[in-house]
């Protein structure tokens, strides 16, 4: 048993301070045990031969400077099992469902190592979704990390849930599993979530660890590492494809600027960290694919935007990380438009590694290319008829302004089970583009006209 | 004070000894696994140390070793086709010691202690040498010969000299004051290699992006900037130059970014060929990853490390280009470490010497006489990752101060998918004055006045789309609207260009010329026929016109554009009758 310390000197919001110890290391973790008998869990941030800060997961509530501070000599390990698999864990990691604790096969450090760059294999599996604006204009691959950038009261929990319900790649029944990780969400949201999961039988192949609103803010900042470990754990040793689901981030980061504020740390832009990147960033790349190994890290996680701003420091610093970002609108949703994606500001980075000939079809890339050109000119062409009136509009520009509108109404709205394979979604954007001018599709190539356009495919097909 | 202390305190990547005698910049081996760190500050008898790996369960008490050593390069044949960490650890060496995760306390050397290279000496015994002359070469990968260099500081009379095949650290060349030369040399990354002279740069960096080459040249030995919010294309663009440049070498760094773009380079470099050589791009490039997830005070030294060995070559001879994606990591890293040690911030929590850094690193590109007398040059291209996209932020606008090329990416082109989003109207070159010469004799002598057409009807357009915005487009005079429709086209068919499009990726000087010149006399045939009483209707429903939006896809270009060009002769004489 390592020694226990009554020397705490101050107590600052979800930090103490201890004195007089003998060596403590690095990021260790930490026992405290309050004098009423029960034990909270810290890790250490700072030591010296002086002094030693510990966070405090649970928040410092109840403590005082007689508590009894133990350090265990070892950084924080989660207890993993393939038996984790259809478990609710709390946010730090013990059942919450009133089955036993975990057996573990193994240990791991929650931080997890980076993985190295050469060891990584590039994501080119592509992932069906069967959303439109995402199969057909930001593609998912396996392995890559592309969260929902969205709102207060907009529907990214339903998209999130579609996604996992439809995620496939396509032609491959290889073993595959959900994380989720709920980071100070409400206990209705987080119960939305677990009748879905409930309800198509996911839940027998997902692990959960819940961190509800009401829970304590520092424990946020180990959550979504427990599930990334967990997730690593079960791609990488049992080949399993993961579909790593963490919501908010944005309460996550919440959660390191009050961390940050108790530490009276020198605050970056708007009160957040400067080491935020950094620290994002150690979530975020603990998705790949990792050469000679089958399984898969993907991450889908949801951000609300602050003020549904995307500059703001989180959505910003997070799309600096992420492969891409899928942004929901307000306008979108307040027009009735299901999924609300705007695809403009959207991005699927890894989407040209992902599509084409032999992994989608050979005109994709084309037809999103000329689908975001158009939709981008018809929705500059709205801003001018507010001004002008349509009729000032010349015959092209009212083409393109309708564009814009069949665009929304037929390529972006589909509904909440409605699961489009990626040809229906490609004939779709086709059968959109070939209301404009033949002479405006400058970004595809005659060859996909001649084969794909409404106006000559019947003729193409025809001849073969 | 001796060459042995031991940790105070830990707080991340910083940690404080007491009782070590150190200098500034000394490399320590810290704590019972011996992790590598540098000195970056002194009080009393405690040193702050920066270490370059993960200090989770480090203790204080713990000892800490003084190497007496700056941090340094090891520069030798063998550096090309590496792929190294934010201090040269080869990260295929790091996967085989400690398998596909970046653990600790893992050392390897930069340069293989295995392999042979043979060497042949171009100097003799009796031969003076002076610090950086060229004592003999090695033929590195099939195109790059690598020129062993006598160390800067190094100079004296050849007593032996060897020819064969040797490792990089046995003895080649003796000097008769008894000094040993081998195939490798050490350098200090923070201090500039010594060079005999700087000249002005005149032969522009030819890229095979229209943008660049055509309206916003970089020259051989300069520097460029790429600022741009997330999504714009800073590293497309930057491994587009990594991949199409003509430079002889290519160091990129990949400072505190993303592990997939690192791995996408490592698979694509091998396979794609370099076009004037034809042998695969990886031979001539040096990569160096510290993805935003590994050690953050590695990421500070990576950009040394890169332009160590950058200037390295150049002191062979060679014209290097140096991507570095993203200088805005780097200064974040340096903020970082600089907050640990609790100093005085600066603007936005930087230090107050951020500008400085990033001058003295900017300062290191150029084109020189090496001391051997050859010529050589460094092409500095750093990505700036402003903050909200927003440019007054203080990298972006120290960065501007020092760089004569500013490409400025622009969201809301990346949003129409508009690629490269380069912004036209905000992005300029400070060298195209001083390249005019080299473009009249290598391109055309039309080639200037082409461009600056160009540029004069862009310009235009921006003002045109004003009123438009107000009265709409069919309110403006004809031969206003054909100015806006040319206009369009330059940025259409000539501006945008698709890195992901097999013929499109690259495109040769020639082809840019013919390109934005046939584009541009159709504007003036345009001009013409309207004068002469053509309708403007009939002008734009041309066929000529849409096929020139195409052609830069056509594999034979040459013969595709003349068939264009015919049709557009016959379009413009029949519109006339
Ligand atoms: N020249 C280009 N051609 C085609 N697509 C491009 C080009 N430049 C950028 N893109 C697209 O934009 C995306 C983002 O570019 P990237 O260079 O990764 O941005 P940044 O580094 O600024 O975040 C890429 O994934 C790619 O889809
Ligand atoms: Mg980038």
């Amino acid at each position: 048993m390592t020694k226990e310390y009554k020397t705490i000197s101050k107590i600052a919001g979800p930090l103490i301070f201890v004195e007089k110890t003998e060596p403590v290391g690095y990021n260790e973790l930490v026992n405290i045990n309050l004098p009423d008998g029960t034990t909270k869990r810290g890790q250490v941030l700072d030591t010296s031969d002086d002094i030693v800060v510990v966070q405090v997961f649970e928040g410092t509530g109840g403590l005082n400077k007689e508590c009894g501070v133990r350090f265990t000599g070892e950084t924080i390990k989660l207890p993993v099992s393939k038996d984790m698999l259809g478990r609710i864990l709390s946010g730090s990691g013990e059942p919450l469902d009133g089955g036993p604790r975990i057996v573990p096969e193994d240990r791991l450090e929650i931080t997890g190592a980076a993985i190295n760059p050469y060891a990584r294999l590039p994501p080119k599996d592509f992932i069906q979704t069967g959303i439109s604006t995402i199969d057909g204009m930001n593609t998912l691959v396996r392995g890559q990390k592309l969260p929902i950038f969205s709102g207060s009261g907009l529907p990214h929990n339903e998209i999130a849930l579609q996604i996992a319900r439809q995620a496939r790649v396509r032609g491959s029944n290889e073993p595959f599993a959900v994380v989720f990780a709920a980071m100070g969400i409400t206990n209705e949201e987080a119960q939305y979530f677990m009748r879905d999961f409930e309800r198509t039988g996911a839940l027998e192949r997902a692990v959960v660890f819940l961190n509800l609103a009401d829970d304590p803010a520092v424990e946020r900042l180990i959550t979504p590492r427990l599930a990334l470990t967990a997730a690593e754990y079960l791609a990488y040793e049992h080949d399993m494809h993961v579909l790593v689901i963490l919501t908010d981030i944005t309460n996550y980061c919440e959660a390191l600027r009050q961390m940050g504020a108790a530490r009276e740390e020198v605050p970056g832009r708007r009160g957040y960290p400067g080491y935020m990147y950094t620290d994002l960033a150690s979530l975020y790349e603990r998705a790949g694919v990792v050469k000679g190994r089958k399984g898969s890290v993907t991450q889908f996680s949801i951000l609300s935007m602050p003020g549904d701003d995307i500059t703001h420091p989180i959505p910003d610093l997070s799309g600096y990380i992420t492969e891409g970002q899928i942004v929901i609108s307000r306008e979108l949703h307040r027009k009735g438009i299901y999924p609300p994606v705007n695809v403009l500001p959207s991005l699927s980075r890894l989407m040209n590694s992902g599509i084409g000939a032999t992994r989608t079809r050979e005109d994709h890339k084309a037809v999103s290319d000329q689908c975001y050109a158009a939709y981008a000119e018809g929705k500059d062409l709205r801003g001018l008829v507010a001004i002008v009136g349509k009729d000032a509009l010349s015959e092209r520009d009212k083409k393109f302004l309708e564009f814009a509108d069949m665009f929304e109404d037929r390529f972006v709205r589909q509904g909440i089970d409605e699961n489009r394979d990626i040809e229906t979604t490609l004939d779709i954007g086709w059968e959109l583009l070939a209301e404009l001018p033949e002479a405006q599709l400058t970004r595809i190539d005659n060859k996909y006209i001649q084969k794909y356009h409404p106006a000559h495919r019947a003729k193409a097909e025809q001849k073969e | 004070m001796k060459n042995k202390g031991e940790i105070y305190r830990i707080s991340g990547p910083v940690v404080i000894i007491s009782g070590l005698n150190t200098k500034m910049y000394d490399v320590v081996k810290v704590g019972k696994e011996g992790l590598m760190g540098e000195v970056i500050g002194i009080e009393g008898d405690k040193s702050t140390v920066q270490v370059y790996e993960e200090t989770s369960g480090v203790r204080p008490g713990e000892p800490v070793e003084n190497t007496g050593m700056s941090l340094s390069v090891e520069l030798g044949p063998g550096l090309l086709e590496s792929i190294y960490d934010g201090i040269q650890r080869p990260l295929p060496v790091l996967k085989e010691k400690m398998g596909d995760f970046i653990k600790r306390g893992v050392s390897a050397s930069g340069l293989s202690r295995e392999k042979e290279w043979d060497f042949v000496p171009t100097v003799k015994k009796g031969d003076k040498l002076n610090g950086g002359d060229i004592i003999g070469t090695v033929q590195e990968t099939q195109n790059i010969e690598h020129r062993i260099l006598v160390p800067p500081t190094i100079s004296g009379t050849i007593s032996t000299i060897k020819k064969g095949k040797f490792k990089v650290d046995e003895v080649i060349c003796t000097l008769e004051d008894g000094k040993e030369l081998t195939m490798m040399q050490k350098w200090p990354v923070r201090k500039p290699r010594p060079v005999s002279k700087k000249m002005t740069p005149t032969t522009p960096l030819i890229t095979g992006q229209r943008i660049l080459d055509g309206l916003f040249p970089v020259a051989k030995g300069g520097t460029a900037a790429i600022p741009g919010p997330f999504g714009s294309g800073k590293t497309v663009t930057q491994q587009q130059l990594a991949k199409w440049s003509d430079t002889e070498i290519v160091v990129y760094i990949g400072c505190g970014e993303r592990g997939n773009e690192m791995a996408d380079v490592l698979y694509e470099f091998p396979e794609i060929k370099d076009p004037k050589t034809g042998r695969p791009l990886m031979e001539r490039t040096v990569l160096i990853a510290n993805t935003s997830n590994m050690p953050v005070a590695a990421r500070e030294a990576s950009v040394y490390t890169g332009i160590t060995i950058a200037e390295y070559y150049r002191d062979m001879g060679y014209d290097v280009s140096l991507m570095a994606d993203s200088t805005s990591r780097w200064a974040e890293a340096m903020r970082e470490i600089s907050s640990r040690l609790e100093e005085m911030p600066g603007e936005e929590g930087y230090p107050a010497y951020l500008a400085a850094r990033l001058s003295e690193f900017y300062e290191r590109a150029g084109k020189v006489k090496a001391l051997s007398g050859k010529e050589g040059s460094i092409t500095v291209i750093g990505a700036v990752s402003p903050p909200g996209g927003d440019f007054s932020e203080p990298i972006t606008q120290n960065t501007l101060r020092i760089v004569k090329v500013f490409w400025a990416l622009d969201a809301k082109l990346a949003q129409r998918r508009h690629f490269p989003s380069i912004n036209w109207l905000n992005s300029y070159s400070l060298y195209t004055k001083a390249l005019g010469p080299w473009y009249d004799e290598h391109v055309s002598p039309d080639w200037v006045k082409l461009r600056n057409d160009a540029m004069e009807l862009l310009q235009k357009e921006s003002e045109l789309q004003e009123i438009v915005q107000l009265v709409g487009s069919d309110a403006l005079p004809e031969d206003q609207q054909l100015t806006l429709e040319v206009a369009r086209m330059i940025r259409e068919y000539f501006l945008q260009q698709n890195a992901y499009h097999e013929v499109d990726t690259f495109c040769p000087m020639d082809k840019q010329f013919k390109l934005l010149k046939s584009i541009m006399s159709w504007g003036d045939k345009a001009q013409t026929a309207l004068e002469g009483g053509a309708a403007i209707e009939d002008i734009m429903k041309l066929k000529s016109k849409d096929d020139l939006a195409k052609v830069k896809y056509e594999k034979e270009f040459d013969t595709a554009l003349g068939v264009i060009l015919n049709t557009m002769e016959d379009e413009f004489a029949k519109l006339k009758r």
